[in-house]
């Protein structure tokens, strides 16, 4: 069996009157992209923003990486979040510093290397994420939207984290974007071996790149497992998903 | 120990001129301080032009640190002239390799020689520029705000009436308890240090004037200028600030508003009314500061206070004060808005403009006071 990193169970989640999450439970295997699917407000960003203890559920239990995150010491949770990336929606570059110096801000705080050293591995990240080398400089708001997309990715894999988190990562992208920086992100996974966890509304990222995921509605986990699983489970979102036009001119390629 | 620590990361074995480092357990970045160290002074110790062997088939695990520090070391090794090998790589190292290689390779290593004096004259050179900069810009911005200042005088229906009262009421009326509070205030200290030297001659009565004539054509004017700039001018900056990041300006440009028309010259005609009124509601409380301390310390009751101020207030001393009013706002708001345009995108930058646009309206206020109080006393007003 594979090793499970992320073990979450039973879930529940309430803002006020809204229940969001009634009894969720899911499970995470190492090295595989796992994907978060659902519709609009059904919970997706709260999960994911659960996992790397953003948000508290009201009751449930969520392991990442053999740590109980809804009891946790301070000192281990700074280890833990050591141990993992996050690439926010919207990327969530610190305004006020360089790529450079956002991809190598954590490097600084959290290990003792050299200002040297830590240039070189700043150049070899942007490399890695596809930038070209005159982005180092540059502070966010000249990037593009894509630039900015690979540069928040740099920064979330500058601390080589063993789970990678992706809040719609391919949105605002245009197809052909989009379809690069997925293959970015299979390339990475398959190279450096981490989890990538991913929110994502796009079919042809799940398609393409999604080992396995889960699909969220009425409040609950509505199917889990791989594309060729969920697709034949018979139930409404899932086929509003992957029946309606968009899906299947997809499933006729 | 340290030995045990250095066997585990890598170990030497020297043959005449070859020298071969089994590399072992984990290459991560946990690790690299320790590792880097261990190559340090293996570099040291190997000599140059001979040949070197890294064998990494015992290494455990690999990230993408410990493959960057491996390609760096190597650089560093062909530096030397020396000979450079790696064996012993599994396929998926060979891929990883295979990616931070070029960027190792193209990275350029030529070391930028730092000149000390060379750059203090680049900074001087940079600010100095950079200030002559800010000057053009700022009469550029001085005429466009004229300019549809004009525009406004022309076409008086487009003048945004609404936006005016409303910053009159944000800027003027709900400043006036904190203007209150200072200028009855400094009427006290004004009152208090001079009591106390007028006593001694027994001039008491000439407080009034002292009080009088201080606070209506300087003190006044000057204190409500610098509460305005505190309060005003740095929200104008902050507001402009923030709707450049999010890129209003931008979306009103788009649909023709001139923000101008919508932002700028309604702040600034909104104080030019305020200021005036605010100084002469400040002069009220300036005098009633004053006249409190001149009846507790010297015994000078309210009466013959205000007999004595009606003899010695002449308007002139009043409009002396307000007829700075339209200028120092003017100034201040203009100043607010000009470093509000100026932020560009980053958030930290909306506070710097901040302080800047607080720091340059309260010169420029000073400044245009003195030229006021030379230009006045000239003419014998
Ligand atoms: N901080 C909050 N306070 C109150 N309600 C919230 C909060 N965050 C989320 N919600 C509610 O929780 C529900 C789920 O929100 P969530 O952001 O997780 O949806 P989502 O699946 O990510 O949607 P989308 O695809 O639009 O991003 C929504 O109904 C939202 O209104
Ligand atoms: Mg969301």
């Amino acid at each position: 069996m594979k090793n499970i990193v992320i073990n979450m169970k039973d879930i529940v989640t309430r803002f006020g009157d809204n229940l969001v999450h009634d009894r969720v439970s899911l499970t995470i295997n190492e090295a595989e992209i796992y994907g978060l699917l659902g519709g609009s407000g059904s919970g997706k960003s709260s999960l994911l923003k659960e996992m790397i203890m953003l948000l508290r559920p009201q009751s449930g239990s969520i392991q990442v990486l053999g740590k109980d995150v809804l009891n946790i010491s301070l000192i281990e949770a700074e280890e833990l979040k050591q141990k993992w990336g996050v690439l926010f929606q919207s990327g969530a570059l610190f305004s006020s510093l360089t790529v450079a110096e956002n991809i190598g801000i954590a490097l600084k705080e959290h290990t003792d290397l050299t200002k040297d050293f830590i240039d070189v591995i700043v150049r070899a990240k942007i490399n890695m994420v596809g930038l070209p080398r005159y982005a180092a400089k540059l502070y966010p708001a000249e990037l593009s939207g894509g630039m900015v997309k690979r540069a928040s990715l740099a920064r979330a894999l500058a601390m080589d984290p063993k789970i990678l988190f992706l809040d719609e990562p391919t949105s605002g992208l245009d197809p052909v974007g989009a379809e690069e920086f997925d293959q970015l992100i299979l390339g990475l996974r398959d190279l450096l071996g981490f989890t990538v966890v991913m929110v994502t509304h796009d079919l042809d990222s799940i398609w393409n790149i999604v080992d396995r995921f889960c699909v969220l509605g009425d409040h609950k986990i509505v199917a889990q497992g791989t594309l060729d699983e969920v697709i034949k489970i018979n139930h409404p979102v899932i086929e509003g998903f992957f029946k309606g036009a968009r899906g299947s001119i997809r499933g006729r390629m | 120990m340290r030995n045990n620590a250095n066997k585990s990361v890598v170990i030497v074995e020297k043959e005449d001129n070859t020298s071969l480092l089994r590399c072992n357990g984990a290459w991560t970045l946990k690790n690299i301080t320790e590792i880097t160290s261990v190559l340090q002074s293996i570099f040291q110790t190997t000599d140059k032009k001979s040949n070197i062997n890294f064998d990494i088939s015992a290494v455990d695990e690999f990230d993408s640190a410990g493959i960057i520090l491996l390609l760096h070391t190597v650089k560093i090794f062909k530096v030397n002239s020396n000979n450079v090998n790696i064996s012993g790589v599994s396929n998926s190292q060979e891929k990883m390799l295979a990616m931070f290689r070029g960027e190792e390779e193209s990275a350029d290593t030529s070391i930028t020689k730092r000149y000390f004096f060379l750059n203090i004259l680049k900074t001087v050179g940079k600010n100095t520029v950079s200030v002559l900069r800010d000057i053009v810009q700022f009469i550029a911005f001085l005429g466009e705000s004229i300019a549809s200042l004009g525009h406004y005088i022309l076409h008086p229906s487009s003048i945004r009436f609404k936006a005016i009262i409303k910053n009159i009421e944000e800027a003027g009326v709900r400043a006036l308890p904190i203007v209150a509070v200072t200028s009855f205030l400094i009427g006290v200290v004004i009152a208090y240090q001079s009591a106390v030297q007028l006593e001694k001659f027994g001039a008491n009565l000439f407080i009034v004037d002292m009080i009088a004539i201080s606070v209506t054509r300087e003190l006044a004017p000057l204190i409500t200028a610098i509460v305005v700039a505190g309060r005003s001018g740095s929200s104008y900056t902050a507001q402009i600030g923030v709707m450049k990041i999010t890129e209003e300006i931008d979306a009103m440009k788009t649909m023709s508003f001139d923000p101008f028309r919508f932002l700028v010259l309604p702040r600034i005609i909104a104080l030019m009314i305020a200021m005036p009124l605010m100084i002469f509601f400040a002069d009220i409380f300036g005098i009633c500061g004053g006249m409190f301390i001149a009846e507790i310390k010297l015994n000078l009751s309210y009466a013959e206070f205000i007999n004595r101020l009606q003899n010695v207030l002449e308007t002139k001393h009043l409009w002396v004060g307000i007829i700075k009013a339209p200028f120092f706002a003017f100034l201040i708001a203009t100043v607010g808005c000009f470093r509000g345009f100026q932020v560009s995108y980053s958030t930290e930058s909306i506070g710097r403009y901040t302080t800047i646009s607080v720091v340059n309206a309260i010169f420029l206020v000073i400044a245009c006071d003195a030229v006021f109080s030379v230009f006045l006393t000239e003419l014998g007003i």
